[in-house]
């Protein structure tokens, strides 16, 4: 309005922002509290125990059993092993893998920078070829592309991962000899993990051909786990620009003459882009799934594959402490991009 | 295009560069799992064992490559007390523990290093037997060493004598398994004077042919041959475990050269296995059995007849055919037939639906409506249960009996066959773990009801049988023992015994040496790679 802005409306602004804030981080306090709940009861809901998991077909006696039981804790009442649980969490101590021995945090720190490396790659995979196809689909409504693409993309989000996974590897490194098959680098390259992310490893590891073994090895798993967001994402910007696309505002700046790219880039794109962020960040959970299959395929030493692993062994304290930590990770993942959006979106603050 | 064109090169370059380095000789074995840790005694399973005890350990006794017959290892020599209640063992002199960067030993091998070994699993004051949380020595408990050790006694040096409260058999045998490794005390006293128990299963030390280097969780283990192991340095310099969770995956590595020997392929891959011209394709009789097991205690079950009656009914030639893909043979028996005391002359029943019918009308029953239990996983012994379940129902449906086919999650199942009053005929299998007949027929024993014998079946003449073979030294009269005792189970029909499966092990043609085990370890000492 050509008003410099008073000083009294930033302080509203960001009453405003730490309200909201404020009431984003009320709801987590009970998320949490239920997510530690579902993964506590989740596991123990699974027919079977650790013991006899171990056990196998030799079979344990009724007084070895007990005796076991005992030593696990888990002949206590189930509250008090919850408590107990809880009150390990509250101390940073997410316990010790019936299974390994290992501390469930030390292992999980360090398998969760190959699934982290490995869902970015395929997140910025799903996004840059995502939102592009989903923009020109839009733009191009009803074309041949179009069509294609959308058709495209409902087959990759209905692909299931297993299969998609083992005919790639078929395809591009049995028949063409392309791409390895699985892992995370050439045995060959041998040196210890700084940081966890290979390609960072690799590159410092000053091996000639490290960095391209590891990108070479990082290309099918990130394919396969980004085709559901990458699907996902196309779909969703193609809407969102329709309907963008048919706004009064976007007639307008046709009307005065801007040019095409400039309408598509400027003016639609950037308010399509709102809900396409929301899906972005609704997507790393999709990832967290599909990370378990991707990773069992590729043994691609993850989270996913520890999980997956552990549930088998009926793992108890892994499972339910691993399930935290990664809806920890989900979780602040959405609450940074709630804050980006309402910073990206005013009207979001207001409400 | 030309920029894609590169692209492609590039990732053709990557990929061979992708192969092993050819310096160096290294074997790659793909394995299926990750090992839970790298001491060898406090877990039991095979990928754990293949990982600890066959790589980086020696035994006091070994069993010879390839082999169930015993040979010296750590031990040079024993002598056995006439009531077989002493065992006195001569170690090798000279044995070195590996030197490797965390660990410098100042001795060799000694009585201290097996006492240890042993006591770590048994007394629980030492600091070592709860020094992994939650640990209960599983492997040394089941096979019942608390209750049958008395001592371990050091007499020199290289002198050591154990001492039981009751004679057993297959202790010697015992002594060559997996748990009963032995680990260096003086690199354990290290770690606990330096308050780091943990290391020791993280960072192994032992006297086997190799030592270990490196482990990435789930990804990569490495080790290198032991300049000083006591057999003799390996042939090949460098041998890695790339941990390959699925079969399919692996037999792809395989093919695509990215390693040079594999764990278990799935059935549907072998015969692509097999044509493959660059590829080798072991296989071995299984130390294993496949059965269905009946409940005797519940009627009509606990009729003789009707158990015999329903194993004529069976057609398991065809089960053979379909469901193993030829892998296996029918059995006869409860124990395989590459096993010494195996009885040669017992006949199998017949498959005849029309006599089993008519056994089953002379029985009085009629309309008989059963369940026949399916395991929800793959195993060696059975590798689908499910269809097996579905061939067994047709074959039923052919002399009158209807059965309904149930599965459980996979621990819920077993917990469920144990229940005494279980309705219906259970699948289950088993491999043997130290290649004695006893480790089959205990499954049969009185004591192992509610445990492993899902017949829930307690014969008179065969657990006095099982008892008398326990107390016997002598091999050739324990096969007497164990022959009368698989006529007694014949005649009694507590299992439908089903099938021995084949095991496969395909590796690339330059891999020689490796010698398949019918243990079902993987052991890579000997082996070499052709140039």
């Amino acid at each position: 309005m050509g008003m410099a802005p008073r000083p009294g409306r930033h302080l509203a602004i960001a009453r405003t922002m730490f309200r909201y804030i404020l009431n984003k981080f009320a709801l987590i306090v009970p998320t949490i509290i239920g997510i530690t709940l579902a993964a506590f009861a989740f596991v123990r809901l699974l027919p079977g125990d650790p013991i006899l998991a171990m056990a196998g077909e030799r079979g344990v006696s009724p007084e070895r059993y007990a005796e076991l039981l005992e030593r696990f804790g888990y002949n206590r009442p189930i509250w008090v092993q919850y408590f107990d649980y809880i009150s390990g969490v509250l101390h940073g101590d997410f316990g010790v893998s019936l299974a390994t021995k290992r501390p469930v945090l030390g292992e999980f720190l360090t398998l969760f920078p190959a699934t982290l490396e490995l869902a970015t790659v395929a997140m910025l995979l799903a996004i840059a070829i995502g939102i592009p196809a989903g923009i020109f689909a839009a733009v191009k409504r009803g074309s041949w592309f179009d069509q294609l693409t959308m058709g495209a993309a409902l087959t990759g989000y209905s692909m299931p991962i297993f299969w998609w996974g083992l005919l790639l590897i078929i395809f591009f490194s049995g028949t063409l000899g392309w791409t390895p098959v699985s892992g995370r680098i050439g045995l060959q390259y041998f040196f210890p993990p700084h940081t966890g992310f290979m390609l960072i490893d690799s590159l410092i590891s000053g091996k000639k051909g490290a960095f391209s073994s590891a990108v070479s090895h990082l290309i099918l798993p990130a394919i396969v786990l980004a085709t559901i967001p990458l699907a996902v994402i196309a779909r969703q910007t193609r809407s969102a620009m329709l309907e963008v696309l048919g706004e009064d505002y976007v007639r307008t700046a046709r009307a005065k003459g801007l040019s095409p790219r400039r309408v598509i880039g400027m003016h639609a794109f950037r308010n399509a882009l709102i809900p396409v962020v929301t899906t972005i960040g609704l997507q790393v959970g999709t990832l967290m799934a599909g990370a378990i299959l991707t990773e069992t395929i590729f043994s691609w030493p993850g989270i996913g594959k520890w999980m997956i692993d552990s549930i088998g062994k009926r793992d108890y304290v892994v499972v339910q402490s691993g399930l935290l930590l990664i809806a920890l990770i989900v979780m602040a993942v959405n609450l940074v991009v709630d804050l980006l959006y309402a910073v990206i979106n005013p009207r979001i603050r207001v409400q | 295009m030309i920029k894609k064109l590169t692209f492609a090169a590039a990732l053709a370059a990557a990929t061979a560069l992708g192969g092993v380095a050819a310096n160096a000789k290294t074997l790659v074995y793909c394995s299926e799992a990750s090992p839970a840790g790298f001491d060898p005694s406090p877990w039991s399973g095979g990928n754990d064992f293949d990982a600890s005890s066959r790589t980086i350990y020696s035994r006091l006794v070994e069993f010879e490559h390839g082999k169930t017959s015993l040979m010296p290892g750590l031990a040079e020599s024993w002598t056995v007390s006439d009531d077989g209640l002493e065992y006195t063992f001569k170690l090798r002199p000279g044995v070195k523990f590996q030197t490797t960067d965390y660990f410098t030993p100042s001795r060799d091998l000694n009585a201290d290093d097996v006492i240890f070994s042993f006591e770590r699993q048994w007394k629980k004051e030492s600091p070592w037997y709860s020094y992994l949380p939650g640990t209960g020595w599983e492997y040394f408990a089941g096979m019942g060493f608390p209750d049958l050790l008395k001592e371990i006694v050091k007499v020199d040096d290289l002198t050591v004598k154990f001492v039981l409260n009751k004679p057993e058999v297959a202790f010697l045998p015992d002594l060559g398994m997996d748990f009963a490794s032995i680990v260096s005390k003086e690199y354990a006293d290290q770690l606990e004077k330096a308050g780091n128990l943990q290391q020791f299963t993280q960072k192994p030390v032992g006297t086997g042919p190799f030592q270990f280097v490196d482990y990435q969780v789930d990804s990569v283990i490495r080790y290198a041959a032991w300049d000083g192991y006591f057999g003799g340095r390996q042939k090949i310099d460098d041998l890695i475990f790339a941990i390959t969770p699925d079969p399919a995956v692996r037999a792809q590595k395989l093919k695509a050269g990215e390693c040079n020997i594999m764990s278990y392929p799935a059935p549907a891959d072998i015969a692509g296995l097999q044509a493959d011209e660059n590829l080798h394709v072991a296989e071995q009789e299984g130390l294993n059995i496949g059965y269905m097991a009946y409940n005797t205690t519940v009627a009509p079950f606990d009729k003789v007849e009707v158990r015999r009656a329903l194993n004529m009914a069976v057609n398991k030639q065809a089960i053979i055919d379909a469901v193993y893909q030829g892998a296996g043979q029918a059995a006869v028996n409860p124990i395989p037939p590459t096993m010494w005391g195996y009885n040669k002359d017992i006949k199998d029943d017949p498959y005849d639906p029309e006599s089993a019918k008519k056994m089953l009308d002379e029985a009085g029953v009629k309309d008989l409506s059963m369940k026949i239990w399916a395991m929800p996983v793959s195993r060696p012994y059975n590798p689908n249960a499910q269809r097996v379940a579905e061939m067994i129902q047709a074959d039923y449906a052919k002399v009158g009996v209807k059965a309904e086919i149930v599965s459980y999650e996979w621990t819920e199942y077993r917990t469920r066959g144990k229940a005494n009053d279980r309705d219906g005929a259970f699948q289950l299998g088993w491999t043997g773990d130290n290649g004695d007949p006893d480790n089959f027929l205990f499954l049969l024993g009185c004591e192992a009801i509610g445990q492993s014998n899902y017949a829930i079946w307690c014969n008179k003449e065969f657990e006095d049988l099982l008892q008398a073979g326990k107390k016997t030294t002598d091999q050739a009269e324990r096969t007497k023992i164990y022959e009368k005792a698989q006529e007694v189970f014949k005649r009694e029909a507590p299992w439908l015994t089903i099938a021995h499966s084949k095991v496969f092990m395909p590796m690339t043609k330059n891999v020689v040496g490796f010698e398949m085990d019918p243990l079902g370890i993987h052991r890579f000492d000997g082996v070499d790679i052709a140039e």
